[in-house]
C-alpha cells in the first residue's frame, strides 16, 4: 500500500510542485523555488495518495485529467480571442482535427478478424509524441486555410467560417469510413508510458527507477496520464506567458485595442492575427491528441458544438480572457460545476419525475440551461470574469491599471 | 491599410483593375453558374440521367424556399441591428417544437388532401410566427439592448446570440428530448407527378407557395408601409436614420417580430418536409449565413436569392455526393463568395 503510495504520489507531484514553487515570491532565487516547490509538492502528494481513499482518488484524477485537456483548449482560445481578439467558435474543428491526426498515426492498421468492421487510414504505429506533432501541424495547416481568406475581412466572418469548418470536419470524420472508421468509433489508441504500469515494465528506465513504479497495477494508469496531462499544461502555459510578454504579444494586444493604429505603426495586421489564429489552433490541437489517448477509443459525437466548443468558450469567459491563468482555473472552474450539476441533477431527481414523468431522463439538460445563463450573466454583468485581464505594458514592470 | 492609401495614390494599377475586375458582380454571378455547370458535368459523368437533375434543381428551389425564410430574417436582424444571430437557427427549431406542442394539444383533424397535414397544423403557424418573433425580441429586451447601450462590439452580440442559442436548445431539450419527431407519424407522404416525370411531395409544393406568399407579404411590408423604409433606411446606414428622427424602438421591435415570425414559418415547414430533431437549426445556420452573405448583408431580397442558390446547389450536388454534406457544399460556396466578392451580389464595392 505505502509503495503503491510512493509511486502514485511520485506521478502526482508535478502540478503540485509548479503550483508550489509559483506561490513562492519572485524573490527567492529560482533554484531554490524549484527545489522547494518540489519538496512541498511531493510531500504534499504524498500524504493525499496515503489519505485520500482510493475510489476517491480515481475520481479526483481522472476529473483533473479532463480538466487539464480543457485548459489547454482554453489557453489555446485565450491567444485568440483573449489576447487578438478573435472569434473562433470552431474550437470543435481544431480539436477533432488534432485528436483524429495523432489518433491515426499512433495507431496500427486493424489486422486480421478487426480488419473486417475497422477500417481507417495512416495507421503508421508511430510513437505518442510524433502523433502529439501531427496533430499540431494538422491543426495549424486547417487554421492557415480557414484564417486566410476570412481574417482580413468583418471579424464576424471569421466566427461563420469556424463555424463552418467545425461541421466540415464533423461531417467528414462521420461519413468517411475509410479515414476513421466513420461512424464506429477509432479504436485501440495507444496509451503513452502504459508500460510504467504494466508487469514487464519499461525496459528503457533504470532499474532502480523501475522499480520504484513496479508497486503500480494496469487500474492506476489515470495517474500516470494526470503527470502528462499537467505537464502539457503547464508546458503550453509558460511558453505562452514568455510570448505574451515578448514584442510578439505586445502587437497581438495592440491589434486586438485598435487595428487601425497597429496598422500606422507599421505593423502587418492581417498577418498577426493570421499567425494568433494558427497558434491557437495548433494549442487546440495538441488538446485533441491528449484528449484521443486517454479516451483510447473515439468518434465524431465527441466534437459536437457543446462540449467542443462552447463549454471551452464559457470556461474561458468565466476565468479571465487575457489571462492565462484565468483560462486554467475556468477550466477547472467550470468542469467541476459541470460534472458537479451531474449530482445535484441526480438528487432533483423525485422533484424533476413529480413535475413531469419525461423530465429527470432529460436532466442533465438542466446543466446545459445552466451554463447557457451562466454565460449570459457573464457577458452582461461580470464580462472580465472571475480574474479579469492582466495589464503589463512588459516584462517585469508594473501593471498600468494596478 | 497602407497598401489602400499607396493604390489611391498611384491610380489603379493593372494587378488592382484584375482584382476589382475578378471582385464585380458579374464575375461573381459567372463563376457561381460555373459552380452549377461543373456540378451537373460531374453528375452527367457519373451516369446521372438529365431527368434527375432537374428534379434535383425542381427539389432545391423549395429547400432554398424554405431557408429563405430563415435567411431573410437573419439577414434583416443582420442588417438593421447589427446582430450576427446565431439563434437564429434555434429560432427556427424553436418554432417547430411549438407547432409540435400544439398539435398534442388540438385534435388531430383529418389531412387535408393532397397534403399530408390537416388545418389546424395551418392555425398552429399562424399563432407560432408571432410566438417565435415575440421570443427573438424578449431576448433582445434582456440581453441585446443591454450590450448595445455599452455599445458592445458585434462579435459580443455573436457571443451572447450563441448564449441565447444554446439556452433555446436546452429548453427544447428539456421539454422534447432529443428523439426524432414527426408532427404526424406514420401519416404517409406520397409524391406526385408534376411534369416531365419529376416527382415531388404536395406538401413541398405547399412550403414553395407559403414561402412565396410571406415574402411577397414582406415585400409589401418593406417598400409600402412607413415602417419598412424606416428598416431599409436603418440597414442602409443606422447613423444617418438615427439622426433623421426614425423611431429606433419600433424598428428593433419590428425587425425582431418579423425576422422571427419568418424563422419560426421556415423552422415548421422544414419540420414538415423532413423531421423535428433539436439541432435541426443548428445544423442550417451554415447555409443561411451562407445565403445571407451570398445575397450581401441586410438585403432582403439578396437573401431570398442566395437561398435558392445555396438550395440548389446543395441538392444537385447529392447527385454524386453523400447528401449528407449539404452543409458542408453551402459552406464551400461561402468560401468561394468570401474570396472573390466578400460583399456579395448586392453590395457595393469595398462593402464589407
Amino acid at each position: 500500500m505505502g509503495d503503491a503510495a510512493l509511486a502514485k504520489s511520485l506521478l502526482l507531484a508535478l502540478p503540485l510542485a509548479f503550483l508550489a514553487a509559483r506561490a513562492l515570491p519572485a524573490r527567492v532565487p529560482w533554484i531554490a523555488r524549484a527545489l522547494l516547490g518540489a519538496a512541498a509538492g511531493w510531500a504534499v502528494a504524498f500524504v493525499v495518495a496515503l489519505v485520500v481513499p482510493p475510489g476517491q482518488m480515481a475520481y479526483l484524477v481522472s476529473f483533473a485529467i479532463v480538466g487539464s485537456i480543457y485548459a489547454v483548449l482554453a489557453l489555446g482560445l485565450n491567444v485568440q480571442w483573449g489576447y487578438t481578439g478573435l472569434f473562433n467558435i470552431g474550437i470543435a474543428a481544431f480539436f477533432a482535427i488534432g485528436a483524429f491526426t495523432s489518433a491515426l498515426v499512433t495507431t496500427s492498421m486493424p489486422t486480421g478478424a478487426a480488419a473486417a468492421f475497422s477500417q481507417q487510414a495512416f495507421g503508421l504505429g508511430a510513437p505518442f509524441l510524433a502523433g502529439v506533432v501531427a496533430a499540431g501541424v494538422a491543426a495549424g495547416v486547417l487554421a492557415l486555410l480557414v484564417g486566410g481568406p476570412t481574417l482580413r475581412l468583418r471579424e464576424d466572418y471569421l466566427a461563420i467560417a469556424t463555424i463552418g469548418i467545425a461541421e466540415l470536419v464533423r461531417l467528414v470524420f462521420q461519413n468517411e469510413r475509410w479515414l476513421a472508421n466513420g461512424p464506429q468509433p477509432l479504436r485501440g489508441i495507444p496509451q503513452p508510458l502504459a508500460c510504467l504500469v504494466r508487469d514487464p515494465g519499461c525496459g528503457w528506465l533504470p532499474p532502480p527507477l523501475a522499480a520504484l513504479f513496479d508497486p503500480l497495477a494496469p487500474r492506476d494508469y489515470p495517474y500516470v496520464y494526470l503527470a502528462i496531462a499537467t505537464l502539457f499544461v503547464i508546458v503550453v502555459y509558460l511558453v505562452l506567458e514568455r510570448a505574451i510578454r515578448s514584442p510578439w504579444g505586445r502587437v497581438l494586444r495592440a491589434v486586438r485595442e485598435d487595428e487601425a493604429a497597429a496598422a500606422m505603426a507599421g505593423k502587418d495586421v492581417a498577418r498577426v492575427r493570421l499567425q494568433a489564429f494558427v497558434v491557437g489552433a495548433v494549442i487546440m490541437g495538441l488538446g485533441g491528441a491528449l484528449y484521443a489517448h486517454y479516451m483510447i477509443a473515439i468518434d465524431y459525437t465527441h466534437f459536437d458544438a457543446l462540449y467542443a466548443t462552447f463549454l471551452v468558450w464559457v470556461m474561458l469567459m468565466l476565468g479571465g480572457s487575457g489571462n492565462n491563468r484565468g483560462a486554467i482555473l475556468g477550466a477547472f472552474a467550470l468542469w467541476g460545476v459541470w460534472t458537479g450539476a451531474a449530482f445535484l441533477v441526480d438528487l432533483a431527481r423525485p422533484v424533476l419525475a413529480a413535475i413531469s414523468s419525461d423530465l429527470p431522463a432529460r436532466g442533465p439538460y438542466l446543466r446545459l440551461l445552466f451554463i447557457a445563463l451562466l454565460m449570459l450573466f457573464i457577458l452582461l454583468y461580470r464580462p472580465k470574469g472571475l480574474i479579469g485581464e492582466e495589464r503589463f505594458v512588459s516584462r517585469d514592470s508594473q501593471g498600468r491599471d494596478g | 491599410m497602407a497598401r489602400v492609401l499607396a493604390r489611391r495614390a498611384g491610380g489603379p494599377r493593372p494587378s488592382a483593375r484584375l482584382r476589382r475586375a475578378i471582385g464585380s458582380r458579374t464575375a461573381l454571378v459567372a463563376l457561381l453558374a460555373l459552380v452549377l455547370v461543373g456540378l451537373w458535368w460531374l453528375a452527367g459523368a457519373q451516369g446521372v440521367t438529365g431527368q434527375r437533375l432537374l428534379s434535383l434543381a425542381v427539389r432545391g428551389v423549395m429547400l432554398g424556399g424554405i431557408l429563405a425564410l430563415g435567411a431573410i430574417g437573419l439577414t434583416l436582424i443582420f442588417g438593421v441591428l447589427r446582430i450576427p444571430n446565431f439563434a437564429h437557427g434555434d429560432l427556427m427549431t424553436w418554432g417547430a417544437y411549438l407547432a409540435l406542442f400544439g398539435l398534442t394539444l388540438l385534435p388531430a383533424g383529418q389531412p387535408l388532401a393532397p397534403f399530408s397535414f390537416g388545418a389546424e397544423l395551418l392555425l398552429l403557424l399562424v399563432l407560432v410566427m408571432p410566438l417565435v418573433g415575440l421570443t427573438g425580441y424578449l431576448l433582445d429586451r434582456l440581453v441585446f439592448r443591454r450590450l448595445r447601450a455599452r455599445r458592445a462590439p458585434s462579435v459580443i452580440l455573436a457571443m451572447a446570440a450563441l448564449g441565447g442559442a444554446f439556452l433555446l436548445r436546452s429548453v427544447i431539450y428539456l421539454g422534447w428530448g432529443a428523439d426524432f419527431r414527426n408532427f404526424y407519424t406514420g401519416r404517409p407522404r406520397p409524391a406526385v407527378e408534376l411534369f416531365a416525370g419529376i416527382r415531388v411531395r404536395p406538401d413541398q409544393l405547399f412550403i414553395l407557395g407559403l414561402a412565396l406568399l410571406l415574402i411577397f407579404l414582406l415585400y409589401l411590408l418593406l417598400e409600402r408601409s412607413k415602417m419598412g423604409k424606416a428598416m431599409r433606411a436603418t440597414a442602409d446606414n443606422a447613423d444617418l436614420a438615427r439622426i433623421s428622427g426614425i423611431d429606433t424602438e419600433g424598428v428593433i421591435r419590428w425587425t425582431w417580430l418579423i425576422g422571427g415570425g419568418l424563422a419560426g414559418a421556415g423552422g415548421v415547414m422544414f419540420a414538415l418536409d423532413t423531421q423535428l430533431r433539436p439541432e435541426m437549426g443548428w445544423w442550417l445556420m451554415l447555409p443561411l449565413f451562407s445565403s445571407v452573405i451570398l445575397g450581401t448583408i441586410g438585403n432582403a431580397y439578396g437573401a431570398l436569392v442566395g437561398a435558392l442558390i445555396i438550395g440548389v446547389v446543395w441538392q444537385t450536388s447529392t447527385a454524386f455526393l453523400n447528401p449528407a454534406y449539404g452543409p458542408g457544399v453551402a459552406f464551400a460556396v461561402l468560401i468561394l463568395v468570401l474570396l472573390f466578392r466578400p460583399q456579395g451580389i448586392f453590395g457595393r464595392p469595398g462593402g464589407a
